[in-house]
């Protein structure tokens, strides 16, 4: 017996009605006891408390002002700034590291190629918390800044952490490195690990792209005369970047996802200071509002994003 | 032999890039095995490690293998977590082969996770022991098996409620799907923890580990419904109007027709999330649960041993990539079976 299509609609409409109430019941029940919760530890929801003062110091501030009487709205503030700049950092060299890499996977040179191959899949096959471990605890054991470890001309690792020679050549001067760019071992550590695991992950999806080109079309092109340069420049890497695009932009809103474990590490990200303002203020619920805000409001910005880009490419008729 | 040859005339041919490579490998590979081998220490004490040009010291991994393993366990029990884990091994080998996805499978399940939890737990004359003295391997086996095996069910039921002709189921299932995908695990762990416990009943303190673990299946079924979803759309359409104009009800048609093959498509896509869940149970460490990684990086922290991280994190490194290429092969031989079974068909 095959149900008309009129009691389907009937049925439908009653199982709908249901579950919106299903929903709207469990969140109230839930929103209610979480309020009871609070109560009982005399906690009142409101965000009146990102108006006290902090009374705890950040470590890492991004060139911002900060001291424990500030504002614990000013704190996240400073959170979220160095969570931006571990994204920009991190999704930067993950890209080109990524295209490197995918590229390198791909020549005519096994062993260049083996190389390769051995690193991403050392990198996929391992957590990322434990490079992330790994790193730090290998910054923590470099000597102090006066036997710094130099392993390229300017640039020189202790437990201080990574001085850069911007904007000009790091000099040793009384305790420390004047002149340069001073990293701090955990932004360092949490940056090369983000990079080297999702630099992996992109060269994967580098690779698929072009490795998906049709191989006619290289044929096609050096039979038209060009150089193998202008065949990739021309040809195929136009081609796969549109593929690969979307894949990308999920790649690098993942690593930012990912710079969260920058609370496993200490360095004070988004995360950290807001899991340390619930520990200190008791306002758990609000900061945990505040931190799942800040991460749908990224990924769904990039997916709305993502979804004009598809709609741009499908209009040219790619 | 020929192969070899013929590679290395090839790399004779490109003498920059033949050098770059080498070069590249040797700066490398070199310093990893004097380090690892050739000056490495495999017995002894930590004195012994800490003389000079001594390079990794295995003998640190020796002594504190049992903790690595089962973390803060009471040392006089650990035959359990051992015997737990164990358990688990013989579960996951009987249910590798697709032949024996059958109902008694799932009653062996239910059987061989009571007989873990009990290992674990304790009861009858077993001593009780506490889930905050859970740790290492059998935590991050439990973590990930049992969160996909929640997830899995939860994932489909998702992936289905998405893509239904019902608006309302359709909200409720997408809001559930991107809200969780859009957050990092961590956020969803601190959530765990930090929210869930306020709604409960007072006196009521909810066990750590069951609230890592059902915030892992959480997780794990947002990205399980969004593979599901992929398979789904590639079922051509005219399967389920087929399986409908030959009487089966929607539900028979999913389950029968359409279901089967989204999943069988969509192999790769779990076994990468499964590798993926392996891996990121890690992260329960930031609400301070003891996983594999976590009962490493506290082995270092002994004080007649301070300071092994390296050796440490490269052992339990070498069991995670050991576990992972584990489950990649596996979805290898386990998409060649589905094939074959459907070249027969």
């Amino acid at each position: 017996m095959v149900p008309s299509p009129a009691s389907w609609r009937t049925r439908g409409a009653l199982g709908q009605a249901l579950l919106g109430l299903a929903t709207v019941v469990l969140l109230w029940w839930f929103a209610h006891s979480v309020r009871g919760g609070l109560a009982r530890e005399g906690i009142t929801l409101g965000f009146g408390f990102l108006h006290q003062p902090a009374n705890f110091d950040i470590g890492e501030r991004s060139g911002l002002r900060f001291t424990p009487e500030d504002t614990v709205g000013r704190a996240i503030v400073v959170g979220l700034v160095n969570t931006a700049r571990i994204a920009l950092v991190g999704s930067l060299l993950a890209l080109i590291l990524g295209f490197v890499v995918g590229t390198l996977r791909l020549v005519d040179n096994a062993l260049l190629r083996g190389v390769m191959r051995a690193g991403v899949e050392v990198m996929r096959n391992t957590p990322l918390l434990l490079l992330l471990f790994l790193l730090i605890a290998t910054l923590h054991t470099m000597p102090p800044p006066a036997h710094a470890f130099e392993p390229l001309p300017g640039v020189f690792l202790s437990d201080r952490g990574l001085v850069l020679p911007f904007p000009h050549t790091p000099r040793f001067v009384g305790f420390n490195f004047v002149g340069g760019t001073t990293l701090s071992p955990e932004f360092a550590a949490l940056a090369a690990a983000l990079v080297l695991h999702h630099g992996a992950h992109i060269s994967e999806v580098v690779r698929g792209a072009i490795l998906a080109i049709p191989r006619g079309q290289r044929d096609a092109a050096l039979a038209l005369g060009m150089s193998p340069w202008q065949v990739s420049r021309l040809v195929v890497i136009p081609q796969a970047l549109r593929a690969m695009v979307p894949l990308l932009a999920t790649n690098c809103v993942s690593l930012i996802k990912n710079s969260s474990l920058a609370v496993a590490i200490g360095f004070p990200d988004v995360v950290s200071v807001l899991n340390t303002t619930a520990n200190q203020t008791g306002h758990g619920v609000e900061a945990m509002a505040i931190m799942l805000g800040v991460y749908l409001a990224l990924s769904l910005g990039v997916a709305s994003l993502l979804n004009v880009y598809n709609a741009r490419i499908l209009r040219r008729g790619a | 032999m020929i192969v070899w040859r013929d590679r290395w005339r090839r790399l004779a041919r490109r003498p920059v890039a033949g050098a770059a490579a080498i070069i590249l490998a040797a700066t490398i590979l070199l310093p990893l095995l004097r380090w690892g081998i050739v000056d490495a220490r495999w017995r002894g004490d930590a004195a012994g490690c800490r003389a000079p040009d001594v390079g990794a010291c295995w003998a640190f991994i020796g002594h504190k293998l049992p903790f690595i393993l089962f973390g803060l366990y009471p040392p006089s029990e650990r035959w359990r977590p051992a015997m737990a884990t164990c358990v688990l091994m013989i579960l996951l080998a009987i249910s590798a082969s697709p032949r024996r996805w059958q109902r008694w499978l799932l009653v062996v399940w239910i059987a061989g996770l009571g007989l873990v939890l009990l290992l674990l737990r304790g009861g009858f004359v077993l001593p009780r022991v506490a889930t905050q003295d859970w740790g290492g391997l059998p935590v991050t086996v439990l973590l990930t098996l049992v969160g996909l095996a929640i997830g899995f069910p939860l994932g489909i039921a998702l992936a289905l409620g998405r893509r239904s002709r019902n608006v309302v189921t359709r909200i409720v299932a997408a809001s559930i799907v991107e809200g969780v995908r859009g957050v990092p695990l961590i956020a969803v762990l601190y959530f765990a923890v930090l929210v869930v416990p306020l709604a409960l009943r007072r006196g009521l303190t909810p066990d750590k580990l069951l609230l890592a673990q059902l915030a892992v299946a959480v997780f794990a079924s947002a990205y399980l419904a969004e593979a599901t979803r992929a398979g789904l759309q590639l079922v051509p359409r005219g399967r389920l109007d087929a399986a409908l104009a030959l009487g089966l009800s929607w539900w028979q048609s999913m389950r029968l027709v359409v279901l089967p093959e989204a999943l069988r498509i969509v192999v790769p896509s779990y076994i990468s999330i499964a590798v993926g869940f392996f891996q990121d149970t890690s992260l329960i460490v930031v609400i301070g649960l003891f996983d594999l990684l976590n009962t490493a990086r506290l082995a270092a922290q002994d004080p007649d041993w301070l300071g092994f991280y390296t050796e440490a994190y490269v052992f339990v490194g070498l069991l995670y990539f050991v576990g992972s290429a584990l489950i990649s092969r596996y979805g290898l031989w386990l998409e060649q079976q589905l094939a074959r079974g459907r070249a027969q068909a």
